[in-house]
């Protein structure tokens, strides 16, 4: 990796009051995308500012039928967290189902969903569960939040503070994971909430996806079946070398039926 | 001292170190005004070099040289040498390109070191490399075996890519057998291309005493006597009494840190040059570039059989991808470590293989765990399971009706090797039992009733290992020989140094070794200490790799103590005034027979080195002994892989439901020890069959160059492990020993293959049989079944 300047600010203003100065600086989360890039130098920052000196970013908290987890929450604090096992089971499964328990007790769900990597489980979660994202700045509706490949609507410094999941009345998470690097080749989350049936899809395609087919069949009835004859366009799907996208889209209808399997 | 004698499982003595933390690599090492080597590396797989322009990099901050090939061209340091001539069916040497240390006027793959900068850190080291600006002008790349002969030229003046034709085995006798079977069955595959992955990745020190002109190589090697001598006799680096190659602690090796490299080379050059102590560890992105690479061969093969199934002949034509240069032993792996095991436990009565090695834009490729082995044995185990399902046999009785029987030994196949013992359906029998094999059609009807798919896959390999006999191996075309040392040190108070020219880079020689030598003279193996892996401490050795450890080093550890007892008998005979041939030695006491007048060991090496009482006229002082072994034969461990699989058919993801490794190696000094190197054998087999590739892209370009993309087993990729013994010991060599670290790695990888084709009802489905390849061939009988 390249020299940079480090910052540990104590506050989210202070943060980014630095972020607006620096030249070229980037949030540290829990560096499980930043810091591999830096030492491959791909990316080449000025100045990094840890965020891990923020009190309170790292709080799970239910009030209201609304489960909101700190951006700054580890994976395995996600997991094992009674709270959550409690109130969305299938988000805390998700957590601990993410990479190793190394990258467990380091990653974070903030910098996971911020960082928009086609690949990674938690942005499906974030849309299947119709999600309100917090800002330094604003409240951002999941339905808005992400643009395209590690693109979200994120201003220029602008920085995720926490993530408000509404309680469904059920959820399920099934991937299928990449053998070498267990990312995501396919993840289906699908949640029933009172507002009707959401089908979230990651590592498919270049971000995270409603299927709306998909949904509009399991509101009309929630079953396996209702998905039989559903394929999704390959077209749309990403390619590499271990998932074709004829693949891809075959795996999202098979994963989408274990997910109503684990629900029925 | 029953509970470390030969055959039990004593806990490995280097083990409290590595786990703790306290293992001495070579990057552990840091030497005083120690200065850090980083290689600027090729970005294209075939081009030209221009102007190298290192102003700018040598102005960076903290830079002391920066030094390029064409500096070693100048300095006329090279090339690197292959150590093994092939000859090809015309009798034609093998044409062997010239192998810079760096590049210096083209660039044959990616990732071939182009230059050295050298600094006062690692990072500024990096930091300069990247300054420095090579002109390349590109050319088309050469990429893959199945096209290299009818692409451009790689090399000037080696025509149609190709390195060597070679043969063995008769041809026309084949091809009638071929012409008058019953049925002959056909098989075309790629066995695919793998990269190493040792733990530990590359390193060097080069460290020169500008006093002394002593120059000392600390360096990841699995062979330091070799690299000392290649780097003497053939890169004339330093005079070999001047130079020192220490192996300190090594991460594993696989095969691939046999060879001598551009990099450790060109660091020694550096350091000589300078007068400077210079560090290089990879970093593992190098590592999947430009560490040699294993397998990658393109095969067609024909097996003729007659009515009652009886093999008649194999004729075999492979196309064996070289990389971009002729690695220390590449031309050795698809030759005589291939075709010479294409008999494998069978009485097939005609073989013919050809092999045509040629070369490409790509890493180099030499020899990886197995090395050769690995391939025959895919390749037969493959052809005989479609030869069984072609003829409606059962897979295990085609092979039972072929094998050749323990009456048979000595046994000569039609491909050069004689196979001395062995007693393969013993292995069979015992692995069918393991495996339940009886009561597999309620398990598959099981996975059905779940809509899972199950199959079952066999493999009875066989391999030879000991390399090898000195003068075998020279009238095959070895560049040295392969005989090992060992020396047997007793120290006055009777514990006792052992040394090995063996290296052990995650084998446990430090407890086998004293096992070995402990047992022999009923001590504790506490008392024992193995030194190996440093040319200042030891007689020239060969090193580790083939298998060969125990059954060539430990021979001649064998033969060392059987030395050292006998000149104890002699000192005993003096002390107890006796006759020596009235001296009886056992557990650790010489006695005089019949009575109970008796010495110790420790007494007797006491008296060895304070000879106040003592036959000085007659016998020298001390208590000493080495030998040199060099072996008769190759050893030839054989047994039967089970695998059986369960399938999703819907994803096509594998489960491998449970694996039986049955082996005979011969003598087995230490139980667990070879269990383990069964496991990690396998996993690496697993690994080939299931998930492991290399890809290049046309151009020439690694897609695979990291953990994300090159997949690893993991734990929770393999099942747990059934591993049995049988034993036929080695009948010609002190130990009785065959080896037993590539076993795994041999016989697994058709035994997976097998057992997936057999789930899923299709010929074949090309290595690695990842999920997708899967879930299409599922789809495709799906789709001619309707």
């Amino acid at each position: 990796m390249y020299d940079f300047n480090y910052h540990k600010p104590s506050s989210i203003d202070e943060a980014v009051a630095l972020f607006i100065d620096l030249e070229d600086a980037v949030y540290l989360a829990g560096g499980h995308t930043l810091l591999p890039s830096l030492k491959l130098r791909l990316a080449a920052p000025t100045d990094v500012i840890d965020l891990a000196g923020i009190p309170g970013l790292g709080d799970i908290d239910y009030a209201g039928d609304d489960l909101t987890i700190g951006a700054l929450t580890a994976h395995d604090d996600v997991a094992t967290s009674p709270v959550v096992q409690s109130v969305i089971p299938a988000l805390s499964a998700l957590a601990a189902g993410i990479g190793d328990a190394q990258v467990r007790n380091r990653g974070t769900i903030g910098g996971s969903v911020a960082n928009s990597d086609p690949a990674a489980d938690y942005p499906a979660a974030v849309l299947g569960l119709d999600a309100t994202l917090v800002t330094n700045q604003r409240s951002i509706a999941v339905d808005e939040f992400f643009t395209g490949m590690f693109e979200t609507v994120l201003e220029e410094g602008e920085l995720l503070t926490a993530i408000r999941f509404p309680k469904p009345e059920a959820a399920a998470y099934v991937k299928y994971p990449n053998p070498a690097s267990r990312y995501a080749t396919v993840g289906v989350f699908i949640a029933r909430t009172t507002k009707g049936v959401r089908v979230a899809i990651t590592g498919a395609a270049p971000s995270v996806f409603r299927a709306t087919e998909m949904e509009a069949a399991l509101n009309v009835d929630f079953s396996e079946n209702a998905l039989a004859g559903i394929s999704l366009d390959a077209d749309m799907m990403n390619e590499d070398l271990h998932a074709s996208a004829e693949y891809r889209a075959h795996l999202c209808t098979v994963m989408a039926r274990r997910a109503v399997a684990q629900l029925s | 001292m029953v509970e470390q004698s030969i055959g039990k499982s004593v806990l490995r003595k280097e083990d409290m170190r590595f786990i703790t933390g306290k293992g001495q690599y070579t990057d552990d090492i840091n030497l005083r005004g120690q200065t850090y080597g980083y290689f600027v590396r090729s970005p294209y797989a075939h081009a030209d070099i221009g102007d190298i322009d290192v102003s700018a990099a040598a102005g960076m901050p903290g830079v002391i040289a920066v030094l390029t090939g064409k500096q070693v061209a100048e300095d006329e340091i090279g090339g690197l040498p292959c150590g093994w001539m092939i000859h090809s069916k015309d009798g034609s040497e093998m044409k062997q390109p010239h192998h810079p240390v760096m590049a210096g006027s083209k660039v044959n793959y990616v990732g071939e070191p182009v230059a050295l900068v050298i600094a006062d850190s690692f990072v500024e080291a990096k930091n300069a490399a990247e300054m420095v600006d090579v002109d390349y002008m590109e050319r088309d790349a050469v990429v893959y075996a199945e096209t290299a002969q009818s692409a451009p030229i790689i090399h000037e003046g080696i025509s149609a890519n190709t390195c060597y034709e070679w043969e063995l085995g008769e041809k026309d006798a084949t091809e009638a057998a071929l012409a008058s079977a019953a049925h002959v069955t056909n098989y075309e595959f790629t066995n695919n291309r793998l990269i190493p992955n040792a733990m530990e990745p590359r390193a060097a020190i080069a460290d020169f005493n500008t006093a002394t002109e002593d120059l000392t190589l600390y360096t990841t090697s699995q062979n330091p006597h070799l690299v000392r001598l290649i780097m003497t006799a053939f890169i004339q680096l330093a005079p070999e009494h001047k130079l020192r190659v220490i192996a300190p602690d090594v991460g594993g090796g696989f095969g691939s840190k046999i060879f001598v490299y551009s990099e450790e080379t060109a660091l020694a050059w550096a350091s000589m040059k300078l007068g400077i102590p210079i560090k290089w560890t990879a970093e593992r992105s190098e590592s999947f570039l430009a560490d040699a690479h294993g397998r990658d061969h393109v095969t067609t093969a024909h097996l003729a059989m007659d009515e009652e199934g009886h093999f008649l002949g194999l004729k075999v034509k492979t196309t064996a991808n070289m990389g971009a240069y002729l690695s220390t032993f590449a031309s050795s792996v698809p030759t005589y470590l291939y075709g010479t095991l294409l008999a494998g436990q069978y009485k097939t009565p005609n073989i013919y293989v050809e092999v045509d090695a040629v070369f490409t834009n790509t890493a180099p490729v030499d020899a990886y765990r197995g090395a050769g082995r690995p391939e025959a044995t895919f390749l037969l185990e493959r052809i005989v399971e479609l030869a069984a399902r072609e003829t409606g046999r059962d897979p295990v009785e085609l092979r039972r009706i072929n094998m050749i029987q323990p009456s048979e030994f000595p046994y000569q196949t039609p491909v050069a090797l004689e196979y001395d013992t062995g007693d393969y359906e013993a292995s069979l029998n015992r692995a069918l039992k393991m495996a339940d094999y009886d009561t597999f059609g309620e398990r598959k009807a099981a996975s059905e009733a779940k809509g899972k798919l199950r199959g079952i896959g066999f493999s009875c390999y066989i391999e030879a290992c000991g390399l090898a006999p000195s003068q075998v191996a020279g009238q095959l075309g070895a560049g040295v020989g392969l005989w090992e040392s060992g020396e047997v040190r007793v120290n006055p108070t009777g514990s006792v140094t052992v040394l090995t020219g063996t290296h052990s880079h995650g084998q446990g020689h430090e407890t086998t070794f004293a096992q070995l030598v402990a047992s022999r003279f009923g001590i504790s193996v506490d008392d024992v200490e193995v030194v190996h892996g440093d040319t200042g401490k030891l007689d020239f050795g060969l090193g580790t790799y083939g298998s060969r450890s125990l059954a060539v080093g430990g021979s001649a550890l064998s033969k060392a103590a059987d030395k050292v007892v006998e000149k104890g008998r002699l000192i005993a005979a003096h002390l107890l005034d006796t006759d020596a041939d009235k001296i009886d030695f056992d557990d650790g006491e010489y006695r005089v027979r019949d009575s109970n007048q008796a010495k110790t060991f420790q007494e007797i090496a006491f008296a060895a080195y304070v000879p106040h009482d003592y036959p000085l006229e007659e016998l020298e002082p001390g208590l000493a002994e080495k030998a040199f072994y060099d072996p008769g034969n190759f050893t030839y461990p054989a047994g039967t892989h089970i695998c059986e699989v369960e399938i999703d058919p819907e994803t096509g993801v594998v489960e491998i439901d449970r694996f039986i490794a049955v082996d005979d190696f011969g003598t087995v000094i230490n139980p667990m020890i070879v269990e383990g190197q069964v496991h990690g054998g396998i996993a690496q087999g697993i690994g080939q069959a299931l998930l492991e590739g290399c890809v290049y892209d046309e151009t020439g370009q690694l897609q695979t160059g990291s953990y994300m993309d090159y997949c690893m087993p993991r734990a929770d990729d393999l099942p747990s492990f059934a591993v049995g013994l049988t034993s036929t010991p080695c009948t010609h060599n002190p130990v009785g020993a065959k080896g037993c670290g590539e076993a795994g790695a041999i016989g697994s990888p058709p035994a997976v293959i097998n057992a997936i084709t057999d789930a899923i009802g299709v010929r074949d489905i090309p290595m690695p049989a990842t999920p997708e390849k899967i879930w299409r061939a599922i789809a495709s009988t799906t789709r001619s079944a309707a």
